[in-house]
This record gives C-alpha cells, sequence and structure tokens, in this order.
C-alpha cells in the first residue's frame, strides 16, 4: 500500500524555532515522497497541537506520521498516544529531533534549517517502511527487593510494605541501620539519631511483609521489570537466626577481644562474636571467621557451650536463595573516601587527626568513649579542634586525587559537630575552615549561624594546607583569606569532612542490574529532573545516595518517591511490553551463538529444530530464539549476528538503511 | 588590538601552563607557602591577579623573590592550578626585560662564604637572572 | 651492575663526602656508578616556564648519554636528581618542548625521555632491596635516633618525580632502618629549608630551618640525613641543634667493615 504521510514541524516557542526556520522546514519536507500533509505550528504536544495532528490523520487518511519536535524521550509516547486515538497504529509515528539534536547546538540559522530538513527526511524515510507492532503483555511479580539496608533502604521497604506489597531487604552487614546509626545528633534539629532511626528498624524487622536478608548479598541478577529472578548469598554467620536470642552472653564471654571494632571505626575493639550495636535488627549474633578460635584452628568452642538456645554452629555455609521480584530498588548508600592521598592532613600520621563521621562516634553515648570527646592518642580532653571542610570534595581531576562534585552534607555536620562541642565543652576552641559555607534546605543556613553568633564558633574563610604532628600538639597551617593572613594554630584535634564516595559493592551491583552508573560511581537516572528516582532500565529505582550525595531529610523524601514508582508498577498484574524487539529468520541463521553471547539480557537462546530442506528431506538445525518478553530492544544481536539473520522490529536494517541514504542524499 | 596587559597576561599562562580559571579560591596555596610572610601578595593573590589581569603590580613586587619553588602549593592544590608556576612565569616576565637582572656576577660575591655550595649560586642565577 | 652516574657540580666541590661514599657504598652493595663524561651543570633548579630550553639542555645531554649506553642514569643531589627528572619528564610528555630541543641538538638522535632516572636511594630500595642491605651493615648505630630531612626537591611535583608519598615518605627512614639506626618521624621533614634563597634572603631561610631544626629535635632526633647540599648547608649555617649529614655518610658507616 502507498504510504500517505503526514508532516508536523513544532516551533516549541523559540527553543526550535530561534535557530531554525520552522516554515521552511515543512515546505521542504512536504515536497518529499510520500508526505501528503505539512505545517508547523506552535507547540505540537498541546491540546490545539495534538487535535491538528488527529484531524489531520482523519482528513488525509495518513497512514503515517513524521513530528519534527523535541527528543522522543520527551514527547514519542503522547504522540503515539495521539496517533492511537486517531486510529492508527502507534508505532507508525516517528520522531525526528531537531531540538536537542539541532536548534540548542547550532547557532547559524540557515546551518540548523538545513539539519532539520535532514533529519526530517530520514524520519520520513524510515516511517515509510514502518510496520504497525502490537504490544504484548507481560505477567508482574508483586515483590519487592531493596538493596541495602540504611536509612534509605528501610525507608523505601516500609512504605512498599505499607502498600501491602512483599519487600525483602538484602543487607550486607550483619544489621541493618547502614550510616545513620552510627550518627550521634542529625542537623538541623539535633534529634538523636538512634532515636528516629531505630523505631523504623524495629519495624522493618517486625513488619510481617518484610523479610530481611542481613549479612547477605546479591550475587546475580537475571530477567527483567516484572519478571526480575535474584540470587542472593547468605554468608554463613556461623548462628542460626531463627534460635538466637540475642541475649549477648557469647559476646561477653567469647576470649578473642581484640578486634578491630568497625561500627566504632576501629577505634576500640569487638570479641569475635558479635552483636554490632544494641538496637541492631535483627539482634542476632555474628562469628567473624578471620577472628574465632573455633573455626581458624578448631579449638576453643566456648560459645557454642554457652549458648542456652543451641544457636551457634561452626558448620554454617553460605546459602545461595532465589527468588523472583517485579522491582528492584538500589539503596546501596556511600562511604566516606580513603584519606590516603591527603596525607598533608597527617590522618595516618596522627591518631587525633580523625574523620567527620569517627568525630559522630567520639561525640556518640554508645561509642568507644561512652560519649565524651577525649581524643584518641592520650584520652585527654582537646582544647583546640580544628574543622577541615572540603577534603577530597571540589577536586580538579587536574589535581590526580578526590572527587570532582560537592559532597553535599559536610557544610551542615561540620556546623553540627561544632555547635555541639561548644555547647558540651564551652571552654574549648573551635575553628572551621571553609571554602564556602553550602546551606541551601530548610533551617539550614540558620542552623550554621546559629554555630557561628551563638556558639561562637570561628568560621575562618580559608583551607588548611599542612597539619604537622608535633609532640602532642597538631601544628596546622592554613590561610585565613579574609584577614590576608598565614594562621597557626596548635591544635589537640583535627576532624577531616572527608568526601564521600558510592559504596564500592555499587558498580558491580550496577553491571549484575544493567543500570547505568556515572563517571563517579553513582547511579544514573532515567531524567535527572522528570525521573529521579528510576534507573534507565526499566524495574529499577533508585533510593538514597547511591544517586549522589544527599542528607537525611533528602534521603527519606527520596526512599519514598522510589517506594511510591515501585507501588505503582506493582499494583498492575500485567505491564505493556515493548514491541520493539529482535527476532530471527531461523533460515537465515547459521547457528553460530554470536547473539546469545553479546546479548545483555539473556534473552536468546538456542534451540534444535526440525526443518524442512529444498530438497523435501528434514533436517536438524540450531537456531536462534528470541524471548521477546526479555528482550529489552537494544539491537546488539543485529549487529553481532555475521549472516543477517538477527533483526529489530520498529529498527530494521532496511530501516535504518533508508535513514541513512536520505541523510546522504 | 589587545593591550600591553592582555599580552602579558596571555604570555604568562602560556609559559606557566597553569589555568589559573579552574582555581576555585580556597587558599590553601597560601595556607601552605613557607614564605607566606615575607611576601607581599601570596600564592593565591598571584593566581588571582593574573587571572584578572592586574599583573603590574605583580611585576614590581620583592615577592617574585620570596618563592622558594618548592611545590608545596602545587602538590596540595585541590585544582591542580601549580600557583609555583604561576609566581615562576611572572618572575621571567620581569627579568626578562632589558637591565632586570637581579643578580650579577659581580654582585654576588658579598654572599658567598667558604662553605656554600655551588648548588646555591647556580640556582640562584637560575631564578634571577637571564 | 653498572650505572651510568650523573654526580653534579656540587658534588664535585662541596659536597665531596655525598659523591665519595655514595660511590663506596656502592661497590659494598655490588653496583658501581661509571660518571658520565664531561657532564655539565644541571643548573640545580628546574626552570617551571614551558618556554626554556636553553637551561634544560643540560639534563637532556646527559639522558641521551644514558640512552646510548643502556642502562639508567644515577643521580644522587636532590637537586640534580629533580631537574633530571622533570627534564626527561618533559622531553617523553611534551611533544613541542621535545621537539624544539631535538632540533636545537640536532646529533641525528632525537631523544623522547627514552631514558630511566633513578636516584640512589631508589636503587637502594628497588633495585638492591633494603632487606639486602641490612644483611651487609655492621650494627654500629644501633639505638642511634635519625631523622630523615626530604626537603622538597625529591618529593615534588610528586606527580613528575614519583619517588615516594609525598607527604608520608618513607624510603629515607627505611633506609635508616636498614643501617641499623632507628629513624625519627617529624613533621616539618618535608618541608623547604629556603634552598636558594640563602644568599639573598637569609633571614627567611634562618627562619625556615629554624622551624625544622626545632621539629627534629622535638621528635628527638640526634641527627639528621639528607641527600641534598644545599639543605645541609643551610641546616648547619643556621646552628642546627643536631649534626646534619649526608644519608650516603650513613650508609657508608653501617657498611664498613671497622665498627
Amino acid at each position: 500500500m502507498q504510504q500517505r504521510i503526514g508532516v508536523f514541524v513544532c516551533h516549541c516557542g523559540t527553543n526550535i524555532a530561534a535557530t531554525v526556520d520552522v516554515s521552511a522546514v515543512a515546505a521542504a519536507l512536504g515536497r518529499e515522497p510520500g508526505v501528503v500533509f505539512a505545517r508547523d505550528y506552535q507547540y505540537m504536544c498541546s491540546q490545539a497541537g495534538q487535535d491538528m495532528i488527529k484531524d489531520a490523520i482523519k482528513e488525509y487518511k495518513l497512514t503515517g506520521i513524521v513530528v519534527c519536535s523535541c527528543s522522543p524521550r520527551m514527547h514519542e509516547a503522547t504522540f503515539r498516544k495521539t496517533a492511537a486515538a486517531a486510529g492508527i497504529n502507534p508505532y507508525m509515528v516517528e520522531i525526528a529531533n531537531i531540538r536537542e539534536q539541532c536548534s540548542w547546538i547550532h547557532k547559524d540559522k540557515d546551518e540548523g534549517t538545513e539539519k532539520a530538513i535532514i533529519l526530517g527526511r530520514a524520519a520520513i524515510a524510515k516511517v515509510c517502511l514502518n510496520v504497525p507492532l502490537t504490544a504484548g503483555e507481560i505477567p508482574v511479580t508483586k515483590r519487592a527487593l531493596v538493596i541495602g539496608g540504611g536509612i534509605a533502604g528501610i525507608q523505601t521497604a516500609l512504605d512498599i510494605a505499607d502498600a501491602g506489597f512483599e519487600v525483602d531487604i538484602v543487607e550486607k552487614k550483619p544489621t541493618i541501620g547502614g550510616k545513620m546509626a552510627q550518627l550521634d545528633k542529625t542537623f538541623p534539629t539535633l534529634d538523636c539519631a538512634a532515636c528516629i532511626l531505630t523505631p523504623k528498624m524495629v519495624d522493618a524487622g517486625q513488619n510481617e511483609k518484610i523479610h530481611i536478608y542481613s549479612y547477605s548479598e546479591v550475587v546475580s541478577v537475571g530477567g527483567f521489570v516484572g519478571n526480575f529472578t535474584v540470587q542472593i548469598k547468605k554468608k554463613a554467620r556461623y548462628v542460626d537466626e531463627t534460635k538466637c536470642t540475642g541475649c549477648g552472653l557469647c559476646t561477653e564471654k567469647c576470649p578473642v577481644k581484640n578486634v578491630p571494632n568497625e561500627f566504632n571505626l576501629g577505634m576500640d575493639t569487638r570479641h569475635a562474636v558479635y552483636i554490632p550495636f544494641a538496637q541492631a535488627v535483627p539482634k542476632v549474633a555474628t562469628i567473624d571467621p578471620n577472628y574465632c578460635l573455633m573455626l581458624k584452628n578448631g579449638k576453643c568452642g566456648l560459645c557454642s557451650k554457652l549458648c542456652g538456645a543451641g544457636a551457634i554452629n561452626y558448620k554454617q555455609e553460605d546459602e545461595i536463595i532465589e527468588n523472583k521480584y517485579g522491582a528492584i530498588v538500589a539503596a546501596t548508600g556511600y562511604n566516606p573516601i580513603s584519606m590516603d592521598k591527603f596525607d598533608e592532613f597527617a590522618y595516618s600520621q596522627s591518631k587525633d587527626v580523625i574523620t567527620s563521621l569517627e568525630f559522630e562516634r567520639l561525640m556518640n553515648a554508645a561509642g568507644p568513649t561512652g560519649g565524651v570527646l577525649l581524643r584518641p592518642s592520650d584520652n585527654e580532653h582537646p582544647k583546640t579542634i580544628v574543622f577541615v571542610q572540603c577534603v577530597g570534595s571540589r577536586c580538579s581531576a587536574d589535581a590526580g586525587k578526590g572527587k570532582e562534585y560537592c559532597s553535599k552534607i559536610c557544610c551542615m555536620y561540620t556546623a553540627k559537630h561544632a555547635m555541639l562541642t561548644r555547647e558540651k565543652y564551652p571552654d574549648t576552641d573551635v575553628y572551621v575552615f571553609y571554602i564556602d559555607v553550602r546551606t541551601p534546605g530548610k533551617n539550614f543556613d540558620e542552623f550554621y549561624r546559629r554555630a557561628a553568633e551563638q556558639y561562637g564558633v570561628h568560621y575562618i574563610k580559608g583551607m588548611v594546607g599542612k597539619v604537622s604532628p608535633e609532640g602532642k600538639k597538631l601544628k596546622v597551617r592554613g590561610s585565613d583569606l579574609i584577614a590576608d593572613k598565614q594562621l597557626h594554630i596548635d591544635a589537640d584535634l583535627v576532624v577531616l569532612a572527608a568526601a564521600i564516595e558510592p559504596d564500592k559493592t555499587a558498580r558491580p551491583l550496577a553491571t549484575m542490574l544493567t543500570a547505568s552508573m556515572d563517571t563517579n560511581d553513582f547511579f544514573t537516572e532515567a531524567h535527572p529532573k522528570l525521573r529521579p528516582v528510576e534507573s534507565p532500565t526499566a524495574g529499577v529505582f533508585l533510593s538514597g545516595c547511591c544517586q549522589g550525595p544527599k542528607d537525611i531529610p533528602e534521603t527519606v523524601a527520596q526512599a519514598g518517591a522510589a517506594a511510591s514508582k515501585v507501588i505503582g508498577l506493582l499494583c498492575h498484574d500485567k505491564l505493556t511490553a515493548n514491541p520493539c524487539v529482535a527476532h530471527s529468520d531461523e533460515w537465515m541463521c547459521n547457528g553460530c551463538s554470536s547473539c546469545e553471547n553479546v546479548c545483555p539480557y539473556h534473552a536468546i537462546t538456542y534451540v534444535e529444530k526440525e526443518f524442512r530442506m529444498p530438497d523435501r528431506t528434514t533436517k536438524i538445525r540450531r537456531v536462534a530464539s528470541v524471548n521477546p518478553a526479555v528482550c529489552q530492544g537494544c539491537g546488539a544481536c543485529t549487529v553481532a549476528c555475521p549472516s543477517g539473520a538477527m533483526d529489530l522490529f520498529g529498527f530494521s536494517g532496511k530501516q535504518i538503511s533508508a535513514e541513512v541514504d536520505a541523510i546522504c542524499r | 588590538m589587545k593591550s600591553k596587559n592582555e599580552l602579558l597576561r596571555e604570555n604568562i599562562i602560556r609559559t606557566s601552563g597553569a589555568d589559573v580559571k579552574k582555581c576555585m579560591k580556597c587558599g590553601k596555596c597560601s595556607g601552605t607557602c613557607p614564605s607566606y610572610d615575607e611576601m607581599e601578595y601570596h600564592p593565591h593573590q598571584f593566581v588571582y591577579m593574573v587571572e584578572t589581569g592586574d599583573i603590574e603590580p605583580l611585576l614590581n613586587s620583592e615577592s617574585l623573590y620570596k618563592c622558594l619553588t618548592c611545590f608545596a602549593c602545587v602538590d596540595r592544590c585541590p585544582r591542580g592550578v601549580q600557583p609555583a608556576k604561576v609566581v615562576e612565569a611572572v618572575r621571567l616576565a620581569a627579568i626578562r626585560q632589558q637591565g632586570k637582572n637581579r643578580l650579577t656576577p659581580d654582585g654576588v660575591e658579598k654572599y658567598l662564604d667558604d662553605e656554600i655550595p655551588q648548588q646555591a649560586i647556580v640556582s640562584a642565577f637560575r631564578k634571577y637572572t637571564k | 651492575m653498572k650505572f651510568l652516574y650523573y654526580p653534579g657540580c656540587t658534588l664535585k666541590n662541596k659536597a665531596k663526602d655525598l659523591d665519595i661514599y655514595a660511590r663506596e657504598s656502592a661497590l659494598k652493595l655490588g653496583f658501581e656508578l661509571i660518571e658520565v663524561d664531561e657532564f655539565q651543570c644541571c643548573g640545580g633548579v628546574f626552570t617551571t616556564a614551558n618556554d626554556e630550553i636553553a637551561t634544560k639542555l643540560a639534563s637532556v645531554r646527559a639522558l641521551k648519554a644514558a640512552k646510548a649506553a643502556g642502562v639508567p642514569l644515577v643521580t644522587v643531589c636532590s637537586a640534580c636528581h629533580n631537574v633530571i627528572k622533570q627534564t626527561n619528564y618533559a622531553m617523553k610528555n611534551d611533544a613541542e618542548f621535545a621537539d624544539k630541543v631535538n632540533r636545537y641538538i640536532n646529533d641525528g638522535d632525537d631523544y623522547h625521555g627514552e631514558a630511566e632516572v633513578y636516584h640512589y636511594l631508589e636503587v637502594l630500595r628497588d633495585i638492591i632491596g633494603f632487606d639486602k642491605i641490612k644483611e651487609k651493615c655492621n650494627g654500629a648505630l644501633k639505638g642511634k635516633k635519625i631523622g630523615a630531612y626530604y626537603g622538597c626537591l625529591l618529593l615534588r611535583p610528586s606527580s613528575v618525580m614519583g619517588f615516594d608519598d609525598p607527604e608520608n615518605p618513607r624510603i629515607i627512614e627505611d633506609m635508616i632502618k636498614a643501617a641499623g639506626a632507628a629513624p625519627v618521624i617529624y613533621g616539618e621533614r618535608n618541608e623547604c629549608c629556603g634552598g636558594y634563597a640563602a644568599l639573598e634572603e637569609p633571614a627567611l631561610v634562618k627562619k625556615r630551618c629554624g622551624i625544622i631544626d626545632e621539629s627534629a629535635k622535638a621528635a628527638g632526633a640526634e641527627a639528621l640525613v639528607t641527600a641534598c647540599p644545599l639543605c645541609r648547608y643551610n641546616l648547619v649555617k643556621n646552628g642546627a641543634n643536631v649534626p646534619v649529614l649526608y644519608f650516603t655518610e650513613l650508609l657508608h658507616k653501617a657498611l664498613s667493615e671497622e665498627i
């Protein structure tokens, strides 16, 4: 059938019209073969614009349309709906992106116009070869997986469970709680972190819709939106979770007492069998195989003898559990960066140079000093404390160290630390070296000003250049840019606001999820403004610092947003599949497996099939078979296929060639 | 036509190979500089004044000869700006002018003693003399 | 094992000890230093301006000699090491600069940073090994508390020198340990002594040296060792509380037969 194509050129206000002569584009494209209607309009996505498309489809009996407008990521779905409403197949719509790929990047109007015409021509050439496609349906597993059990993961899981869906949390540590459990007070209200976090931890632990896999890791992810298959490794903790009552007797009597306590960042020690902190969820002991005498050389067994519940099991092994999920939320969080490359601040040279997270533990009642601020080297009260901000943040790539981004939370927690120190120990001199104080947040600047004005914290605009440990003192040399002076301060304690970075597990997880990341290993959003909690990979959502640095209120808000997106997905019984998937011509397929090897979604399998050959014999041949429900239409297989058997609906080799021909014409 | 000042600025940026626009004004260079108290203009000011083209005062300042080229500022700068190279480029712009040699073979004798290593003398000539 | 050796001008004059003990210790440790023929002074400081060619030619000639001999070039003096290493880096990584230098020298054998440059300490660490040195040391220095004074030239710019952690180096401390003495770590060991400002700005240098000396003394150092003749001169001249030795002297003491 001869195609009857309509072309609609959008002005996008002046976004396009300022650098592209839109009426000239419409006129030129109107002369293309197959085009029976071409018109430009101010806002094609508006109701009036869409009505114009619908009317033209009916009036001119259009079989396909080309919209020259913004990126298909913005409005392809809009115009497909418009076409469907007017009675043509929604896959008979092509978008020529003359905004992001043309008007926004060109300054010269003649050039812009010429390019817009070329892009339009390519889209016309393609739409002439489009065939109507029908989207299939795929079922949805009504269960979600949250990876990471910090405040982001906990909040996401609670919100999903509240909506009535099953949700599992996988946490690599023996307890949920994450970084927030290590914090003392929270800005800007100064409520105690544990007081507001532990009730949520308990809720998560007791909620019958939530299952927590603590001390566990995700080891593989297969499937696709609505139908993920995930393998979770439950690491052997050598304690039967179902029997352990959390009484803590084993953790007190264990003879190995010198294990660096990671919960207190190594500033004190724990036993080889341990519960990370009093409010741990699940409140179950874990045996550290690197230190346990029984596990190392078969001698001891004290904990097993003591345990009234009979929960100790030295023979326990790692266990792989496979579950199905409809949606996955990444909530893998952050860590402070290593201070190795910033030793001008002497972190590795003096115990009294600490990071801000270590300072949190020193101020915390459950910390190594019972909440009394004592410096690590000699347990004396520090009388002069210097806080250094932006250590490793805002570094240029040229500097060869640190991170280029602002870590966002440091200005506020440093103000908090300075304020709390002055409140508890008014005889302490507190200096904060800052480059800028960044406090955009509700009641944030007021908080910072209070530290400076009411609590007498010395804020110094400048940076510390060098910290030299000298006897019991730390000689701090820095600049005061306002006074135009070099300051020399003999400090007792130096606190470094270390930049934060995504947890190291995020990168391998992203590979498993086929979710994209930026150069800093933060997960990228489907759209930085309009789809901030979704990954570009369907069914994968983002919560907390794995997407970028953020504080607790922002994390909780994002966690709720991710949960609502998950709920929105899980409340469907079926999802519409993408019909633009690969398919193989079985007669051309030579059985080489190239496609199977490149497919990132494991959508291609090979089958032995009986063929009736031209000479009337039958032959068993090995051919590729695409599972259209799993295929995401990336097209890798079509490129890998040496025999030209693999093709993509909606993006066939012929269509792409036609586009290229039209561009080169 | 570019002004003399603009040409001077371009020349300093070119010979130093430093990108002064990268500076975020943290002052770490000046916080770590061992000659800070002897300088009228401090490392961060060299960077800023070259960025803004206010170079004349630097050319005439004794600060040019106080920088020890110890590279502490270069190593510690979080932005990779290399302030010491900026100072050196300004110093060269000054001493390359006719009659601006800071040190002369005749004048050096008064600084010498029996123990002074050759290294000190050749280094000083390289720093102070074209 | 043989290396090409660039002593530099100071080691032929005021810093003869640095040179002699380096050569003698090398022989005891099984390597030989062959002096570069007719070497010229490196100039003492590396001019960072990238339009300076002439001031870097002497270094390039020494580097070319090492390339021709097919062995690494070894330095002992911190200043020579800094200048030669930075020059080699520029020849390797700055094509425009290398092109100008090669056209100026124009001897039919263009140079693009092929030679390897080792400081004597790097030879001890990376080729000989401090554990091997320890075996040969006599124990005469047992209990001596010695501070390493690095200064700036060996360490910075760290991206070019690649010598050690510029903020918390350990190579000289490791040598002190291998020699049987006890290294003393102090805060100012990698801060500048004032260098060539010794001529014009003696007050500045006095202040710098005072800070370094105080820092070393407070940490309990009984002696300091350095690889730089100018550092040693400045520290001694400005009344260091402790003796300042070349690191090669210390090594030689530890390696000598008579205790």
